[in-house]
């Protein structure tokens, strides 16, 4: 049977959290939806808030610690992302932004990403397609169609005629993100930090012979 | 091997009474410096090159002068001459001028510069650091090496028939090193010429940087120029001593907490473990010195950053003096053992005219003439 790697970062800043609460409900229903494929899931899940420092530390110093780069290597590494937020004033919380920022801009190209957010009002739903979206646009991320919102209601709560109930699109963007994930060799690509760009020349391309 | 300081010349508020030197005070406290570190038995004085406060060094050929004036054997050198943002026409002249003046104590470092906006102030753009740091260095190997140079690139305007003045002393270009904090394409560069790779390794874990010189050594002996174990690397380091290891860390950690660059960032113990940094006894210094060359291979240029972060000019002289009294001493002897006999020495004007005399005896066009005419 296959394997796939699949990260989750949750930025939930209380223990419990809510959001680590979606983070595990999104990541199970995606190693459910794997199985369907006859594909292993290895799901690792990272709470942004025991790399806090290690996040400030690095934008301060420009390196990572040892305990972030482990961190860094996971979320990367993996075949599929799912990035989970709770949503403050307007947007992802600055500590998920923080973690994004200390990535190498290129790191997450072509990553199946899965984006999901929590919030005590549904009117902050938006905030996924007009925050966290782009961010992954940004990168060169490939983010599901369908995007999971849920506000503190949700979780007791059957839907409406709006909106499908949060294990349906809990099942719907598990769904999407599992068959990109089964495309995705991400984690067995051997990256090489010294690959020089295609085309270097030691002495310059620009007829400076 | 060779020893040294490298500064970047910060003008940086003392946390412990809140006094901020004048730059006319800074400036004249590295000159200060420089000579203390010929006198307590270093090699070397590398200044850094910024354009931009908190630091100084705008202008390193004119404090080198002077410091070539006031010193016997020093070898001047730059931490980093900004390859990037300097016309290369200028740095070919102003460097050979000072080989010159100072009778070949001169070699150079050459950095990319990290600041955006020093970029446009003088012209350039940083998205094209690393193409401007190739063309531009291509250029100056030419003009030292080369009586007349026809020339076209991409950044600066044609050249025909162009003569830099005064050619370089004795005909032999300034040793040239390359610094880098990360881009395997310096590496790459350093290693085409057959020049020296210079690891800041004072920011970063030491990991990073042994794969950096690895692979420099690799391509070193991959362009012909000797073998892996034979390229020349340089590393930085720092370091705050007392006899006492609990008084350097107490007396240190206000200096290093506002530091520029890491202060407010990680504790000082995280900093200390995780880079070279080390705060401490002599004897620690010398252990975690003596242990570079396990992690990089035998080295040729150990340059010590001492006078920053706030740091008052009697402390740093103090600094100095533990450094060349104790620890260098030793680090020498430990560096020796064992060390194979195809390692070079650190790189001397008198040893690069030497070199090139025995080629043209030999008739045998020496390895970085050889790759510079490819």
């Amino acid at each position: 049977m296959t394997t796939r790697r699949i990260a989750v970062i949750t930025s939930g800043l209380s223990q419990p959290s809510s959001t680590r609460l979606l983070a595990d409900r999104l990541a199970d229903a995606t190693a459910r939806q794997l199985a369907t494929l006859g594909i292993d899931a290895e799901v690792e899940i990272l709470e942004l808030r025991d790399t806090a420092q290690d996040v400030v530390n690095n934008l301060m110093t420009g390196f990572p610690s040892p305990k972030l780069e482990k961190a860094i290597e996971t979320v990367t590494g993996a075949d599929a992302l799912i990035a989970v937020t709770p949503v403050f004033t307007t947007s992802y919380s600055g500590l998920f932004k923080s973690f994004i920022d200390v990535l190498d801009p290129q790191s997450l190209t072509d990553m199946p990403v899965l984006i999901g957010a929590t919030g005590g009002s549904e009117r902050h739903s938006l905030a996924l397609d007009y925050a966290m979206r782009p961010l992954f646009t940004y990168l060169h991320a490939v983010v599901v169609p369908t995007s999971v919102y849920a506000a503190s209601s949700d979780w007791g709560s059957t839907g409406d005629g709006v909106a499908a109930a949060l294990p349906d699109r809990i099942d719907r963007a598990a769904r999407e993100l599992a068959n990109l994930a089964a495309e995705s060799d991400r984690s067995s690509r051997v990256v090489d930090p010294f690959a020089l760009p295609a085309g270097f020349s030691p002495v310059g391309g620009y007829g400076a012979q | 091997m060779q020893f040294g300081i490298f500064t970047v010349g910060d003008v940086t508020t003392d946390p412990t009474n809140d006094s901020t030197p004048t730059e006319h005070q800074r400036i004249k406290a590295i000159l200060t410096i420089a000579q203390k570190v010929e006198e307590v038995g270093m090699e070397v004085f590398a200044l850094g090159e910024h354009h931009n406060p908190p630091f100084v060094p705008s202008s390193p050929t004119t404090m080198l002068g002077y410091i070539a004036a006031k010193t016997e054997r020093l070898i001047l050198s730059t931490a980093t001459t900004l390859i990037t943002t300097n016309d290369p026409v200028k740095i070919a002249e102003d460097y050979a001028m000072l080989q010159h003046v100072a009778d070949g104590r001169v070699d150079l470092m050459m950095g990319r510069g990290n600041t955006g906006p020093v970029y446009p102030w003088f012209g350039k753009d940083i998205r094209d650091g690393i193409p401007l740091a190739i063309e531009n260095y291509a250029l100056l190997q030419r003009l030292w090496r080369e009586d007349f140079v026809n020339w076209e690139g991409k950044f600066r305007s044609p050249l025909q028939g162009f003569q830099s003045t005064p050619r370089p002393l004795d005909g032999v270009a300034p040793f040239v090193w390359h610094g880098s904090i990360r881009s395997p394409e310096i590496a790459e560069q350093a290693a085409y010429y057959g020049d020296g790779f210079f690891a800041n390794n004072i920011f970063w874990p030491k990991e990073h940087y042994m794969r950096l010189i690895s692979y420099y050594r690799q391509r070193f002996e991959h362009y012909g120029h000797g073998k892996a174990e034979e390229a020349i690397v340089g590393l930085g380091g720092q370091a705050f001593m007392a006899k006492n290891s609990q008084d350097a860390v107490k007396q240190f950690r206000p200096y290093f907490d506002n530091a520029p660059v890491y202060g407010h960032g990680p504790t000082m113990e995280d900093f200390t473990e995780q880079t070279p940094l080390t705060v401490g006894s002599p004897q620690q210094v010398i252990d975690r010195y003596a242990g570079m060359r396990e992690h990089y291979g035998d080295y040729q240029r150990q340059l010590f950053l001492m006078d920053h972060a706030g740091l008052p000019l009697k402390t740093v002289l103090e600094q100095l003096d533990i450094l060349g009294e104790e620890v260098i001493p030793v680090l020498r002897k430990e560096f020796a053992k064992n060390r194979p006999a195809n390692v070079p020495d650190g790189p001397t004007h008198e040893a690069l005219v030497a070199k090139r005399d025995a080629a043209l005896v030999a008739s045998v066009p020496e390895p970085v003439e050889a790759a510079v005419a490819n």
